[in-house]
């Protein structure tokens, strides 16, 4: 592998452990306070951990506990970091900042200059090279900035919210170039957005209260989560338990039942979730009879737009809440508002079952 | 292609809307002409028939020449110790940093006649430093010397307090990404935090020459009034009050003149900083 990090700070609550391979693009995920900016703080070199270890191709990067103070500055790692904004230094035009790290690491200017026009070109900005950073949108600042830390020519990238600070409508174009310049390159990206883990991540790891939750391929980790944010964030129902016959049963007694699919198989008493799209959830008033189907009685705890369709969230006392898509019309049509008893129905086949 | 964007730290320029009560104008155009009206004073009184004869007098010339190259001295050791002062004060975390800043400002507040007592009892003969720079030949009390370590004195604070709310405006974020790109702290320094802070650099520079070129009460303490040695331009102008007050009036209108140029030069670099 090429990077291995193992890293606490006690303050921050943070205790992580995670490598990433050659050239892997591992998305990292988590809710605000999470300890994904303290990751990427302590892989730059910004922020130092209590203990730990870390190494970047064979490079020891900082080893720290009792007896060793083993510590790299942020210009001897080789990490590069593109924040959300793009910080783009305002006294050098657009092509002298790409050629900042080129200049730095020793290049001649007329060389570090065609290396920064290599760059720019390869972010698609070539034609900007002479502006002032001021002179930019915000997207075109964000492809710079790209194009600066590329040049830096790291042996890793860290990307945090690249997106964040950009105009909605420039997003898809921003998130296409990143799309391209990072395949097959180790990078670690920070990301709210389950786009942008989909279209630029290989490997998936999930943070919470700063640990690792998760951790999987991309996609397969969105099919099947295994841990609650994940879950949220792939927009799918999530009810953890243990294999029970034809279902899963919660640690809380719920019970639901589904299909495992072509999930390894597994045995009752074995470790299992059970997840479900909001869109096969259907709301009745009073618990409906006959047909296979999973009863789940709630209260609504909220009803909000969701695109063209209604999601109303469900609290099933047991500690889940539940998301239901439903139209419009049958939220005025069953009077459904916070506060009031339903009973949630999702048909067994609609269930997916899988180890967790 | 400069199609919209969010772009950070834009406010506003023309509100339409001011809170402003209208009567506040009163006070406040009555402040500005306590300032302007004495200025037109001076200037009314000058007799401008001799002038240039005044200027020209060979005291008064050698109190200009005297006044200009120590405040440029001055300006310049400014630099040399303020500008790391301030970078120090701005970007370094240390136990007793509040108390060490306003030590370091103190003589903004100080009267100039203390301090000139001060550096009289420190670079002085019978002073804790004076004698050891004695014994090595290099004389300061009485000399051009302390005439530039009386306005060092006195207009160091104006750079470091300029200088370092620049610096923590600007905050490390730039320097942050610099070293991420590989570039060690003193390429850092160099090639990213000075050129940032330039203009609050050269407005603080421009700042403490002012102030070094209106030094009176360390100067006339610490460094006495010899004609073309320590006799500076705010010294040449109290003593010519008392026997040529035309003379005095008319070397004042330069101090003046010099004050609006830097007034105005300030206020340029202000914007572009702010642009």
């Amino acid at each position: 592998m090429t990077l291995a990090c193992a890293a606490t700070l006690a303050a921050r609550g943070f205790d992580i452990d995670l490598e990433v391979g050659e050239g892997e693009r591992v998305a990292v995920l988590g809710q605000n306070g999470s300890g994904k900016s303290t990751l990427l703080g302590v892989l730059a070199g910004t922020l130092r951990p209590d203990a730990g270890r870390a190494s970047l191709d064979g490079r020891v990067l900082f080893d720290l506990g009792p007896g060793r103070r083993l510590w790299l500055p942020p210009h001897r790692r080789g990490i590069a970091l593109l924040a959300q904004d793009p910080l783009l230094f305002p006294h050098l035009t657009v092509l002298d900042n790409v050629a900042f790290a080129p200049r730095v690491g020793g290049a001649p200017r007329a060389d570090a200059r065609a290396r920064a026009e290599r760059w720019l070109e390869e972010v698609e900005v070539l034609p900007l090279a002479g502006r002032r950073p001021h002179e930019l949108s915000g997207g075109e600042a964000q492809r710079v900035a790209l194009a600066r830390a590329l040049a830096a020519e790291p042996a890793l990238l860290l990307l945090d919210e690249p997106m964040a600070a950009v105009d909605v409508a420039v997003a898809p174009m921003l998130r296409r170039v990143l799309r391209r310049v990072l395949a097959g390159r180790t990078t670690m990206i920070v990301t709210h957005d389950l786009l942008d883990a989909l279209l630029l991540s290989d490997r998936l790891v999930v943070m919470e209260e700063g640990r690792v939750a998760e951790s999987g391929p991309t996609e397969e980790t969105l099919r099947h989560p295994r841990a609650g944010f994940t879950a949220r964030l792939a927009g799918l129902n999530l009810i953890r338990g243990t294999r029970d016959g034809g279902g899963v049963v919660g640690r809380d007694g719920v019970r639901i039942d589904g299909t495992t699919g072509d999930a390894p198989a597994l045995r009752d008493g074995d470790p299992a979730a059970a997840a479900f799209a909001p869109a096969e959830v259907s709301i009745y008033l009073s618990p409906p009879t006959g047909s296979p189907r999973n009863h789940l009685p709630v209260t609504i705890t909220e009803v909000e737009p969701h695109g063209e369709l209604v999601r109303v969230r469900g609290d099933d006392h047991h500690g889940h809440s539940i998301a239901a898509d439903v139209t419009p019309v049958s939220v005025a049509e069953l009077d459904l508002y916070p506060g009031r008893d339903v009973t949630f129905v999702v048909k067994a086949a609609t269930v997916t079952i899988y180890p967790a | 292609m400069r199609s919209s964007g969010p772009r950070q730290g834009r406010v506003a320029r023309d509100p339409a809307y001011s809170s402003l009560p209208g009567w506040v104008l009163v006070p406040a155009a009555a402040g500005a002409a306590f300032v302007v009206v004495p200025l037109l004073a001076l200037g009314l009184r000058v007799d401008w028939s001799r002038f240039g004869e005044l200027l020209g007098s060979p005291s008064s010339l050698a109190a200009l020449t005297l006044s200009l190259q120590t405040s440029a001295v001055a300006t310049l050791a400014c630099l040399v110790l303020g500008v790391p002062m301030a970078l120090v004060l701005a970007r370094r975390r240390f136990p007793g940093r509040q108390v060490v800043r306003s030590l370091a400002l103190l003589p903004l507040v100080l009267p100039p006649v203390v301090g000139g007592i001060a550096l009289l009892y420190t670079f002085g003969r019978r002073g804790l430093l004076g004698q050891t720079l004695d014994v090595l030949g290099v004389p300061v009390a009485f000399t051009s010397v302390a005439v530039v370590l009386a306005q060092t004195f006195v207009a160091l604070p104006f750079l470091v307090v300029s200088l370092e709310g620049t610096l923590r405006s600007v905050g490390q974020r730039y320097e942050a990404v610099a070293a991420t790109l590989g570039a060690p702290p003193s390429t850092v320094l160099c090639r990213v935090t000075l050129p940032l802070v330039l203009p609050g650099l050269l407005s603080g520079a421009v700042l403490s020459f002012a102030r070094a070129l209106g030094e009176f009460g360390a100067t006339i303490t610490f460094a006495g009034s010899l004609q073309g040695v320590t006799r500076t331009l705010p010294l040449e102008i109290y003593l010519r009050q008392v026997d040529d007050p035309d003379a005095a009036m008319a070397l004042s209108l330069v101090l003046v003149a010099v004050a609006i140029g830097i007034t105005v030069a300030t206020a340029r670099l202000g914007e572009r900083a702010h642009r």
